[in-house]
């Protein structure tokens, strides 16, 4: 691994040497692929994920927050979608741990998938979609560096989000010829202290996975609370989102808007419950207008199917809400 | 203002810098094509104390920006010269996002943002001076929402800007501290200038006309900062306000009503003084309580410590609309007065007498039939009949002023640490 902890980023990918063969996303010795119970909505891309951890260092669990990486450490994430039988490689992101934080790097794929590119102002590639009702034509948005920060960002300091326990608290790709990933993280030196009984988060998708409220929980959990828990850019709303937090109006529940503007869609609630259709936050999902839609980045389509597993949840949550807040 | 910009190298058209003495690194950034992708790369690679420069003409964007350089001055030729125009904005919910310290945005306009125009969270130490921001197809509820919207931030200065057709408000401050809005013009919002969960803001020196409201002041419950108080509303006015109302309901400025010229909802120690409230349909000034449902404790709903007093009022509330102004028009009887309290008082819902020390004051205002008209719309007896299951009870207003003439202590002037 070269160029880990230089000061200058290096243009090309490939430098970094994570990986045998990019445009197979074969991993170098060391790079080791990860996957998430409930992974964040990127306008369907597929996502592949690694980490990196130089030899003798090691990141410490915690049950609640993403664990604590040692400096040094490289998140890979690979943005793709199928084409055929390979994948049609977009752009991949590094989170690497620099001695002063967090640095976050986008490299945008060039066509024929032999380099990536570094690209810090981001870019728009146009990139279609196979949609399960048919093919969708979409500028994909590659996020510039100071986007990276307005997701990774607590209490002024940047962040990984995505390795947390709850959510690798699983085997790679369900696999069962394979070991739960925190118990790997922990047998190849890259973990410590993961306790006996870690918890877990369900996949939204997978109702064999968690009820109806764990897996739209896991879902905002996912998908806002980056954005919306304290000391993180939505925090100014009130609305909290993390997957253990109880807290009704906190929540949403028969929450009032604060500076939504349009994005309140004429409606006083973010969940109303029992009524999607009177819940901002249904409208706020469903809409693909920039000074509406949310997330406010990250996607430019609406996830159909997470948002029906939302309104399923709100239209069920009266019968488990009291009936007044 | 002072604005020391030592130029070095500039170039040709394009994107150019200076030799890397930091704090003088200057990057000129022209209009035309690839300006998304040069201005954006300006505000990336700009270093902590630089200074980014705008050009004359339109710089057409397809995204939001975003600044999160300390000490960076953003300069452009004046608010009609430098234009950043959003009219194709693809994704972004402001035209432009500040999330570092001590920046400064000075002389340029952001048009057509899809959302926000200028928004700064958890900064501190930031001008913004003569700035234009305008949605230019005049009212329409599909305009983006905060014209400038410092919000979670300390130390804000907003000074000479001009702000046309937000759908919520045109200068809005929230969640923040230690405020000076001065200078400003704000016309054809919903809310010319809103002052939301703050505290120590002067505002002060500025003209909110042909708005639905001209100045609101108010703080709301669930929040992370609630509680706003110290805020001095003095030498401005508010003449005209009689937009229809073109937010998007449920938030809570939809409820503004046309012709509102001046609102105090909760808050404590406000004064407002020395102002012209003029031609306001509705009312020239409105005190009162939040009055939604909330389960937060934390949150006191009522206005305390208010001082009204030495404003000249003429040609208000001669026709109050919307829900609330035709609610206080039902009370009054017709036309509203200059000056409206909504009469609720603790007392109402079980709490303490209010001590004359924390009282609601106004005092030596000008009317057009010599002292401004004040209604007491006695809101305190309506929450009563209410809890005893009269719903259509109407209550009974006061007219009579004396009550609430008096005088609390000057509040202190802002004072900001810009460094």
């Amino acid at each position: 691994m070269v160029h880990v902890l230089a000061d200058t980023p290096p243009r090309l990918l490939s430098a970094y040497g994570l990986f045998v063969d990019g445009s197979t996303q074969q991993p170098a010795e060391g790079v080791v692929p990860y996957d998430l119970n409930t992974p964040l909505f990127s306008d369907y891309a597929d996502k592949l994920r690694f980490v990196y951890i130089p030899a003798g260092q090691v990141a410490t669990y915690h049950d609640r927050d993403v664990f604590s990486f040692p400096v040094g450490t490289v998140l890979v994430k690979t943005f793709a979608y199928p084409d055929g039988p390979r994948w049609n490689l977009i752009e991949t992101r590094l989170l690497i741990h620099k001695a002063r934080g967090w640095i976050a790097l986008p490299y945008i794929w060039n066509a024929d998938q032999s380099e990536a590119v570094l690209k810090k102002a981001g870019g728009r590639v146009e990139v279609t979609v196979p949609l399960a009702d048919g093919p969708v034509q979409i500028s994909y948005k590659v996020p510039n560096v100071n986007q990276c920060k307005g997701c990774h960002i607590r209490n002024d300091v940047m962040e990984p989000i995505g390795p947390k326990a709850r959510n690798l608290n699983r085997t790679f790709e369900g696999r069962d010829d394979l070991p739960n990933q925190l118990t790997h993280w922990q047998a190849i030196g890259y973990l410590a202290g993961v306790p006996d009984w870690p918890p877990s988060a369900p996949d939204w998708d997978d109702p064999s996975t968690g009820t109806l409220d764990a897996r739209a929980r896991a879902y905002l959990d996912v998908n806002c609370a980056h954005c919306h828990q304290p000391g993180s850019p939505g925090d100014t709303s009130g609305l909290y989102l993390e997957y253990w937090r109880h807290d009704a109006t906190a929540t949403g529940i028969w929450k009032r808007p604060v500076a939504a503007g349009r994005g309140s869609g004429g409606l006083d609630f973010a969940i109303d419950p029992g009524h999607p259709d009177r819940s901002i936050m249904i409208f706020r999902m469903e809409s693909q207008d920039p000074g509406i839609m949310m997330p406010e980045a990250g996607r430019s389509l609406v996830h159909t199917e997470g948002v029906a597993l939302l309104r399923e949840w709100i239209t069920n949550l009266a019968k488990s809400q009291a009936s007044s807040p | 203002m002072c604005r020391h910009v030592r130029l070095l190298v500039i170039g040709a058209v394009g994107l150019a810098w200076a030799s890397p003495a930091l704090a003088d690194m200057l990057i000129s950034v022209a209009p035309g094509e690839g300006a998304q992708d040069r201005l954006q790369e300006a505000l990336i690679e700009i270093a902590p104390g630089g200074t980014i420069e705008l050009l004359d003409g339109i710089y057409e964007l397809t995204d939001g920006l975003s600044l999160d350089v300390d000490e960076v001055r953003i300069l452009g030729k004046g608010k009609y010269r430098t234009v950043l125009s959003f009219n194709g904005q693809l994704a972004g919910s402001e035209g432009l996002l500040v999330t570092s310290d001590g920046v400064s945005l000075f002389d340029f306009a952001i048009e057509n943002a899809k959302g926000d125009g200028v928004k700064a969270k958890d900064v501190n130490a930031l001008r913004l001076g003569n700035l234009r921001v305008e949605w230019t197809n005049g009212p329409d509820e599909k305009n983006g929402a905060y014209g400038l919207y410092p919000v979670g931030s300390t130390n804000v200065l907003i000074e000479g800007c001009l702000v046309i057709g937000a759908s919520d408000a045109g200068i809005y401050v929230g969640q923040s501290e230690h405020i000076v809005i001065r200078n400003n013009m704000a016309r054809d919002n919903v809310a010319g200038f809103e002052i939301e969960n703050s505290y120590f803001a002067d505002v002060y020196n500025n003209v909110a006309i042909n708005n639905t409201g001209g100045f609101l002041v108010f703080d709301l419950p669930d929040l992370p900062k609630q509680g706003g108080h110290h805020v001095r509303l003095f030498e401005n006015v508010a003449i005209n306000n009689n937009t229809p109302n073109f937010a998007p309901a449920g938030n809570i400025v939809a409820s503004v009503p046309q012709g509102l010229g001046v609102m105090i909802m909760a808050n404590r120690d406000v004064e407002v003084f020395n102002n012209i409230i003029i031609g306001n349909q509705t009312v020239g000034i409105s005190v009162g309580s939040y009055v939604e449902e909330t389960t937060d404790e934390s949150y006191y709903p009522h206005p305390k410590r208010i001082h009204v007093h030495d404003n000249s009022f003429s040609n208000n509330g001669y026709q109050p609309m919307g829900a609330l102004g035709q609610q206080a028009s039902l009370i009054a009887g017709g036309p509203l007065p200059d000056m409206v309290w909504d009469g609720l008082l603790p007392v109402a819902y079980g709490g303490e007498q209010v001590p004359r020390e924390d009282w609601i004051f106004f005092s030596n205002n000008k009317g057009d039939n010599g002292a401004a008209s004040f209604i007491d719309l006695n809101f305190a007896t309506m929450v009563v009949a209410h809890m005893m299951g009269d719903v259509d009870f109407v209550p009974t207003p006061s007219r009579d002023i004396q009550p609430h003439i008096g005088s609390l202590p000057a509040l202190p002037a802002v004072h900001l640490d810009l460094k």
